[in-house]
């Protein structure tokens, strides 16, 4: 206990020195830092902000110090994080490297892959995308078939991927390959890293509903991958992969947490700050909000993320002991996502139609935003296993019901 | 906040759980039911559970009780959820005791508290005035007259009415008819001139009474908290009985969807088990989801009712969630109790039938979904 306390006095002096004013205002969008071989600071706080906590391995507080982490316990980290709560500190670097691949590296590569790519990370050197769905492969994800065929010392890899997230702004890709095309499809997947600026490569952003492409085609033409990026064993890759949508999971489950705080749409400001605020503000309410059936769905929306909240927190006080994530990753997953497409939609009725601005002088930035940050909301069901693969993961691994498949096979 | 049950607490809820099940299982409140018991609950088993100390737990050691605090007073009501335990467990300790510890005076704790720790008391509350709950609303009048006072007016929904020996009467002092200023209670012995009390049978199987006062004279040391002012201490007590019923209710909801889950798992239709129909899979899992949810709900409550540093503002705000959470995924878990047994569901020999007909009881009491809803929004400003 006594070192734990000074450990919070020591973290708090230093973050009170380090931490730059601007960067414990509301995030802006423009402002996310992703870090890699491209990256930009549209503030320059932000560089800085980086590269103190990246020297302190803060960026990844629990990882091995060994691998340029934190090598922060439990309780530190916990620590560490209200502490930057307190200040209401940005995340000094956002990166798919620290939310779903550094996690998987640690638990299945070798030393040296550990050696050579954990550190990147940590610091935002290099910048991942992730190479999961294919055109014909999306909720049967396993069914996948971009093919990596060993020749010598490294694989020719052929195929397409879809749904890559910043595919077109990624240094570095991990990739669901099949290596077995002869065995049942979960046993012929392996887990590959290769350079986005290998030759062979190309990507093709797609246009989505809410008018950006933050998703990409990436094609793979004859590309050569050293043998050695190959992670944990040949053709055992589905394991890996079933381990890091866990941690995808969990990363997207938080969109619904966001939801809980007092300000919905943390990182803006004003009158759309919350859903209540918000429906009175346009309605012109000072006291009670005029519309009773939307106050009483506001009402239920906020109890329902509270729990929500309260549930997440019980989760990882549970995992304590534990091993991190685990099959309850598909039910916070679900759960995070349906209230946040709730939010939106309850957000959308709150504004009424000024919320419905596609561009023009007739809407403010914020309502503009608004708009997109619904349409693109619908996309969370979806990415990372839609809600209905959440909740056959539930059914099987949480309840133990029997699988569909293998009675109807009967 | 602990959102985890600690060790003894865990002890608690274990060896709650197994005294359930062994001494007070479904069969149990069947055969109450049966026989049209006069009590409503077997005194054999409430003796039993006070010698558990369950009527103490909550309650300071100064006044007998075992300061274990709301959180073990709550493992015990989820435990008696799961298998409905019909008791004094919620009318004598969870609102009268609670009521008494929140509002009485030193004299009044000594003499009150101690009793019902060790069973030799039985009190009920007598709120409600209207068929749907409305606890300022309060037209039942209280006139000084001497020293003491007397009590004109009609309660209903008074839970264990008829069997407790004292009741404690929310009564108008003053003000308007809704308004919180004014409201005062009192401890009324039940057999006293003036008080005519009529059983109500309730689908639950639990007792409930209608309770009339006419001029019922009491004296002034009736008055149980300050004159005018009751309605503050009286909406705590009633938040944590809400958050003790949402711990029942948590218990009921698991027994019925462990039920379920039991039966998907037997059941076979078309030459398979009905539970790898992917239909009954979402909805069984989207029921899991919001049960975990109940549960965490219902521990964050628990912990803020034993957590000095809350304001009652934020109790308030809880009990509301808690409240209204469990009451909306009890009615959910309820009905697909029914459905997912199919016609087993729909006969009375099968116990998922004495589940739904609680739940709508434990839904309506204290405030329905609806009600929390709207005290939520009021509490936070919207």
């Amino acid at each position: 206990m006594q070192a734990l306390s000074e450990f919070q006095e020591s973290t708090r002096a230093w973050l009170e020195q380090n931490c730059p004013e601007s960067m414990r205002t509301p995030m802006v969008q423009e402002e996310i830092v992703w870090g890699g071989r491209n990256a930009s600071f549209a503030n320059p706080d932000s560089e800085l902000w980086l590269q103190r906590m990246a020297d302190k391995g803060w960026t990844c507080p629990g990882w091995p110090a060994e691998f340029g982490g934190g090598g922060l316990d439990k309780e530190q980290a916990i620590i560490l994080s209200e502490e930057l709560a307190r200040i209401n500190a940005r995340p000094a670097l956002t990166s798919f490297g620290i939310s779903m691949l550094g996690p998987v590296l640690l638990e299945y590569a070798s030393h040296q892959q550990k050696m050579e790519f954990i550190p990147k990370i940590v610091c935002g050197e290099i910048r991942w995308c992730q190479g999961y769905s294919e055109p014909g492969a999306g909720s049967d994800l396993a069914s996948l078939g971009t093919k990596a065929e060993l020749q010598g010392d490294y694989y020719l890899i052929n195929g397409s991927k879809v749904w890559t997230s910043y595919a077109d702004q990624a240094d570095w890709i991990f990739c669901l390959v099949r290596t077995d095309s002869e065995v049942p499809k979960h046993s012929g997947i392996s887990f590959i890293l290769f350079d986005m600026d290998s030759e062979g490569v190309s990507t093709k952003p797609i246009q989505l509903i809410s008018g950006s492409s933050p998703f990409c085609e990436t094609f793979f033409d004859d590309v050569k991958v050293p043998a050695g990026n190959l992670v944990g064993r040949l053709n055992e890759g589905w394991t890996i992969a079933k381990r890091l949508l866990q941690h995808e999971r969990t990363m997207i489950s938080s969109f619904g947490l966001s939801a809980s705080g007092q300000s919905d749409r943390g990182g803006t400001t004003s009158s759309v700050a919350s859903l209540e605020g918000a429906a009175m503000h346009y309605r012109g309410d000072t006291e009670k909000l005029s519309d009773p059936v939307l106050r009483d769905q506001i009402a239920q929306f906020k109890i329902d993320s509270e729990a929500f909240a309260f549930t997440s927190q019980r989760s990882v006080e549970e995992s304590k002991k534990g091993q991190g994530p685990n099959a309850t990753s598909s039910m916070l997953k679900n759960y995070g996502c349906e209230l946040n497409k709730r939010r939106y939609e309850l957000l959308l009725r709150a504004i009424g139609s000024q919320g419905l601005g596609w561009e023009g002088e007739g809407f403010s930035d914020e309502e503009l935003q608004l708009t997109r940050e619904w349409l693109r909301s619908k996309a969370n069901s979806i990415e990372g296993g839609t809600s209905e693969i959440q909740l056959n993961v539930i059914a099987k691994r949480v309840l133990g019901l029997p699988d569909m498949l293998s009675m109807s096979k009967k | 906040m602990a959102l985890v049950l600690n060790e003894d607490q865990q002890l608690l809820k274990d060896s709650a759980k197994s005294f359930c099940q062994q001494n007070a299982p479904v069969s149990m409140l069947r055969k109450l039911r049966d026989s049209k018991d006069s009590d409503g609950f077997d005194r054999q088993l409430w003796q039993q559970m006070i010698d558990l100390g369950w009527a103490g737990m909550a309650i300071p050691e100064a006044y007998g009780g075992f300061d274990f605090g709301y959180g073990g007073l709550g493992v015990v009501l989820e435990e008696t959820g799961r298998t409905l335990v019909s008791s004094p467990l919620i009318s004598t300790v969870l609102l009268a005791a609670t009521a008494i510890n929140e509002l009485g005076s030193e004299q009044q704790k000594q003499e009150l508290l101690t009793k019902i720790v060790i069973g030799e008391l039985l009190v009920a509350l007598a709120l409600d005035e209207r068929t749907s709950h409305a606890p300022s609303h309060i037209s039942t009048t209280a006139k000084q007259s001497g020293d003491g006072f007397i009590l004109n007016g009609s309660k209903t929904f008074v839970l264990d009415g008829h069997v407790a020996q004292k009741l404690i009467v929310v009564a108008r002092t003053s003000g308007t008819i809704d308004s919180e200023q004014g409201i005062s209670l009192f401890i009324v012995d039940s057999n006293v001139e003036g008080v005519n009390c009529q059983r109500s049978w309730m689908v639950d199987n639990r007792n409930s009474a209608n309770i009339q006062f006419t001029d019922v004279k009491v004296g002034a040391d009736a008055l149980l908290g300050e004159l005018d002012k009751g309605f503050s201490g009286l909406d705590k007590t009633l938040d944590v009985a809400r958050i003790g019923i949402a711990a029942e209710m948590l218990g009921s909801m698991q027994a019925v969807f462990d039920s379920i889950l039991e039966y998907l798992k037997q059941r076979e239709q078309f030459g398979v088990l009905i539970g790898s129909f992917q239909g009954l899979q979402h909805r069984a899992a989207e029921m899991y989801s919001e049960i975990e949810l109940c549960k965490s709900t219902v521990r964050a409550a628990l912990a803020a009712l034993d957590d000095a540093d809350k304001s009652q503002e934020e109790i308030a705000s809880l009990a509301s969630v808690a409240k209204a959470k469990l009451c909306d995924v009890m009615m959910l878990v309820s009905n697909e109790g029914i459905q997912m047994h199919g016609g087993m569901g729909m006969t009375d020999e099968f116990d998922v039938g004495f589940f739904i007909k609680r739940a709508r009881v434990a839904q309506q009491f204290l405030g329905d979904a609806t009600f929390h809803r709207d005290r939520y929004a009021t509490l936070n400003k919207f």
